[in-house]
């Protein structure tokens, strides 16, 4: 007898676990809708909404007609089609009885529908129909109930597309933000050769043309990191061009790599910004810029590093974080290029916003620096992840 | 002519070997990099490069010494073993190849979850590889153990925790990760190393002006492969103790099978197609290694022939260090101590090679799984995970392989290609060629096809050299001409019972798998 007390206070009472029921249903029906409202994951969150509401069909319609239809009596759909127009018309919910589901055959349960909107940010989106024998006050009310909660799960799935959307506005302003200083200062550079080396002019112009072609380049969000490479050591090339002497480079990259998929314009930032800050301010007279990619199994592991001025870690920290610091944070307009050299560790935190989104938490920066020690940042990109192809 | 080795030698080349690869995997990431100032992305790894790459993580001194054996032991009929080896790669170029680069698939597991983004194929198909690469370890320690013994005297057990030991330390030390130029120095490394030694012994022979026996065409007076159709049934009779009838055709198309189709599923081998820059390159790749392992596996039938004529006192057992014994069945003193340290070099140097490859693979697909799971991150980064894992991946065949020593080496190699032939091979095919392939169809055959393969395993282990007659044991000891149907057949089947459910955007993806880059497209 003690034995069978603690099971049902375990259990709960039925009313507890008839809540438990419903969440889980409801906790199944989540991820579908978190997709948003289309046919595929309308039909895998239907049969849990039918669950979850225990009537003989449930519908989620949208603005082209009935995307998914569980339970009996889908010779209805027709009709429940034209009364989901009406609701998403009218933004009530509206019913139906039998008189408006004429229907010929015997014993047919689908007698009264009820249709109630969906609503994310003010737009009627779709509709959520409930078949009963006979439609009740209470039955209404749940389906308005179950209606509002979809409605917050597509809420979410538009937040998420919007955030996805928001990525992709900020490579596109990366793209769009090649610094102005970099086009004066390569064609300075390349000017300059014009009289002295005729050939190296020629040569640095098609590079330059080569370097801004990838950067303006309009199509995919990922790119291979051998492209990226390419880029970079146009890029180099360029600053090389005007620098002289002051800048060296260094590259040591594991062919094995080559092949891995990156997202576009990641590492370019990086090499930018060890060029800029690494040679602003530096000590010594040769500032060496050093890029290693090593193959460490499933991920691939590349290294931008200067012996230049190094940078304060906290500073670091709050570009990192998204923080504006001194007018130069990502987010700041033209922040990439207006002043060299006052806007320190531009584009770091642009990148690794977008290395998180892509790869998850444990992908983002590495940055090792102090003042006077120089900078080291280290990105880790898996050689598959899903999704993710050039 | 004393078959009496001088173990110092044998010992002595062991230990070489052994050093030279700590060695090369601390500094060989070093050496293997290019420093450079410019132009190196455009330095992609080449088709050739890779193709030996590709030959020296594949050719493992288990089947090299293995087909030696078999073919002094039971004939030249035995070449249907490297035969198949070698034809796996065919089927790989024309269906495989290609398609799974352009994937973007870095493992097995990986190909999985692009395909049919499902979490419980992938952990099956994780599972599968762990399978997979134990079972193609096993061989590998048994082979090292035998090639000790053989040279050195040493106890069985010894020379398979010798390999084991070494590849756990270079792995610890992070090197011995794939480094594509290491990998094809290797596959020279052991086709040199068979082919000095055989160059010397060819003009020994030739120098003694003994005949080939005439009947190298058969098994030998084990009483098997009897009159003109032994070619098509050589795994009846002697071998395995099953009558020749249609029980022995159906071996050996079971054989074929398994061999033609197994390969695509060998882990190691997979990851490195990644390497290769786009799909033509890993089609000309996998042409190359068909030119390779074309070329290698034309000199273990040679020594199986050479110990017909020389060791016809070998003893059926010992077949498996034919290699290593001919030296000094055939010449006397230094020579033959030198010749026989030049093939344990090569043996050991491939041991090495392949079980590296294999425990990195099995390794990161281990530490993959445990890493992904939240709980055990904790207190465990992500290197000492995969420290433990490879510890997982090497240790657990090792202590197989101590304790069921008595499986023929080329036995177990075709076990790991039955099971492999019997998941992999239909999840590729289907996944690449057929858009109607669901997660459930794929989830079910993988199950199908890893327990019917896996009852070969385990009637393998039980049985160890399979006594008995009739198609029960025929049918349970090599089960791919059954079992690798019966995945594709229930792979088709149950995908089409939930069509409803393929994945969305598999058009999509079969854009991506089958156009050349070299086509302007939008592939997002």
């Amino acid at each position: 007898m003690a034995r069978w007390s603690r099971r049902r206070t375990h259990l709960g009472t039925e009313a507890d676990r008839a809540t438990f029921r419903t969440l889980h249903n409801a906790s199944l029906a989540a991820p579908a809708l978190r997709e948003g409202l289309r046919a595929d994951s309308a039909e895998r969150a239907v049969r849990h909404l039918r669950a979850l509401l225990g009537t003989p069909a449930v519908a989620l319609t949208g603005a082209d007609g009935v995307l998914a239809w569980d339970g009996i009596g889908a010779h209805h759909a027709e009709q429940c089609a034209a009364l989901a127009a009406r609701a998403v018309d009218a933004g009530v919910t509206l019913l139906a009885d039998a008189d408006e589901l004429p229907c010929t055959a015997d014993g047919c349960l689908a007698r009264a529908a009820i249709a109630s909107p969906l609503v994310v940010e003010d737009d009627v989106v779709g509709t959520l129909v409930v078949v009963a024998p006979r439609s009740t006050g209470r039955l209404v009310r749940a389906t308005d109930e179950v209606a509002v909660w979809v409605s917050g799960q597509l809420a979410l799935a538009e937040l998420d597309a919007s955030r996805n959307r928001l990525v992709e506005a900020e490579v596109r302003a990366l793209r769009a933000q090649i610094s102005p200083h970099f086009v004066y200062n390569s064609l300075g550079a390349i000017a300059s050769f014009v009289r002295t080396d005729p050939d190296r002019a020629r040569e640095l112009l098609l590079e330059f043309a080569d370097f801004t072609r990838y950067s303006f380049r309009r199509h995919g969000e990922f790119t291979t990191l051998a492209d990226e490479l390419r880029a970079i050591e146009r890029y180099l090339l360029l600053e090389q061009a005007r620098f002289g002497d002051r800048l060296a480079v260094r590259l040591r990259i594991a062919p094995e790599v080559l092949g891995v998929t990156v997202p576009f314009l990641c590492l370019q930032p990086l090499v930018e910004n060890a060029v800029r800050h690494g040679l602003a301010g530096s000590p010594r007279p040769v500032t060496t810029v050093t890029i290693v990619a090593r193959d460490l199994g499933r991920l691939c592991v590349v290294e931008v590093e200067d012996d230049g001025a190094g940078e304060d870690p906290e500073r670091i920290a709050r570009v990192l974080a998204g923080e504006d610091v001194t007018g130069g944070g990502p987010g700041a307009p033209g922040g990439r290029g207006d002043g060299e050299g006052v806007h320190p560790s531009v584009g770091l935190g642009n990148v690794d916003a977008r290395l998180r989104a892509t790869y998850g938490d444990e992908a983002g920066l590495v940055v090792e620096t102090a003042p006077g020690a120089g900078t080291k940042v280290t990105v880790r990109v898996p050689k598959f992840a899903p999704g993710v192809h050039p | 002519m004393s078959g009496d080795l001088d173990p110092t030698w044998g010992a002595g080349a062991v230990a070489l070997v052994v050093v030279v690869t700590l060695v090369i995997s601390t500094w060989g990431l070093r050496l293997s990099r290019t420093t450079s100032d410019f132009f190196v992305a455009s330095r992609s790894v080449g088709p050739g490069l890779n193709a030996s790459a590709i030959g020296g993580e594949y050719v493992s001194a288990a089947s090299f010494l293995g087909v030696a054996g078999l073919v002094m032991a039971f004939g030249a009929e035995m070449l249907w073993y490297p035969v198949g080896w070698t034809a796996g790669y065919l089927v790989l170029l024309a269906l495989v190849a290609a398609p799974l680069r352009r994937s973007g698939a870095y493992t097995l597991p990986d190909f999985a979850e692009a395909r049919l983004a499902s979490g419980a194929v992938r952990a099956a198909c994780a599972l599968l590889v762990v399978a997979v690469g134990w079972l193609y370890l096993l061989p590998q320690f048994q082979g090292a153990g035998i090639t000790l013994t053989a040279v050195t005297g040493a106890p069985r057990w010894l020379g398979g925790l010798v390999v084991a030991a070494v590849v756990l330390v270079g792995v610890a030390s992070g090197g011995m990760r794939s480094i594509t130029f290491v990998q094809a120095f290797q596959y020279w490394l052991k086709l040199t190393a068979l082919l000095a030694p055989l160059a010397v012994l060819a003009v020994v022979w030739l120098g003694d002006g003994r005949p080939l026996p005439d009947d190298l065409a058969t098994g030998s007076g084990t009483g098997s492969g009897t009159g003109d159709d032994g070619w098509s049934t050589p795994f009846g009779g002697g071998t395995s103790g099953l009558s020749d009838g249609p029980e022995g055709l159906y071996l050996t198309y079971s054989v074929i099978v398994a061999t033609f189709f197994g390969a695509m599923g060998l882990p190691h081998v997979v990851v490195r197609f990644y390497t290769n820059p786009d799909g033509r390159a890993a089609r000309r790749t996998t042409l190359g290694v068909l030119g390779l392992l074309g070329l290698f596996y034309l000199l273990p039938p040679v020594y199986g022939a050479l110990g017909r004529v020389y060791g016809a006192d070998v003893e059926a057992g010992g077949a498996d260090t034919v290699v290593l014994r001919l030296p000094g069945l055939m010449t006397d003193g230094t020579l033959a101590d030198a010749l026989t340290a030049v093939l344990t070099a090569g043996a050991f140097a491939a041991f090495l090679s392949t079980s590296s490859g294999l425990t990195i693979a099995v390794a990161g697909v281990l530490s993959q799984a445990v890493t992904r799971s939240r709980h055990a991150t904790r207190g465990l980064g992500p290197v000492a995970a995969f420290r433990v894992a490879a510890v997982l991946a090497a240790g657990v065949p090792c202590l197989a392989a101590l304790a069921a020593p008595g499986i023929p080496v080329a036995r177990s190699v075709g076990l790991a290609f039955a099971v492999a032939a019997s998941t992999f091979c239909p999840l590729l095919v289907l996944g690449i060629w057929w858009r109607g392939l669901t997660a459930a169809g794929a989830l079910a055959g993988l199950v199908v096809g890893g327990l019917g393969s896996f009852v070969g395993v385990v009637a393998a282990l039980v049985l160890g050299s399979a006594s008995g007659e009739g198609w029960g044991v025929a049918l349970v000891t090599q089960p791919a001409a059954w079992s690798v149907p019966l995945a594709f057949a229930t792979m088709v089947g149950v995908s089409r019972a939930t069509r409803a459910r393929v994945p969305e955007g598999v058009d999509r993806f079969m854009v991506r798998l089958h156009t050349p880059e070299a086509v302007e497209l939008d592939r997002g």
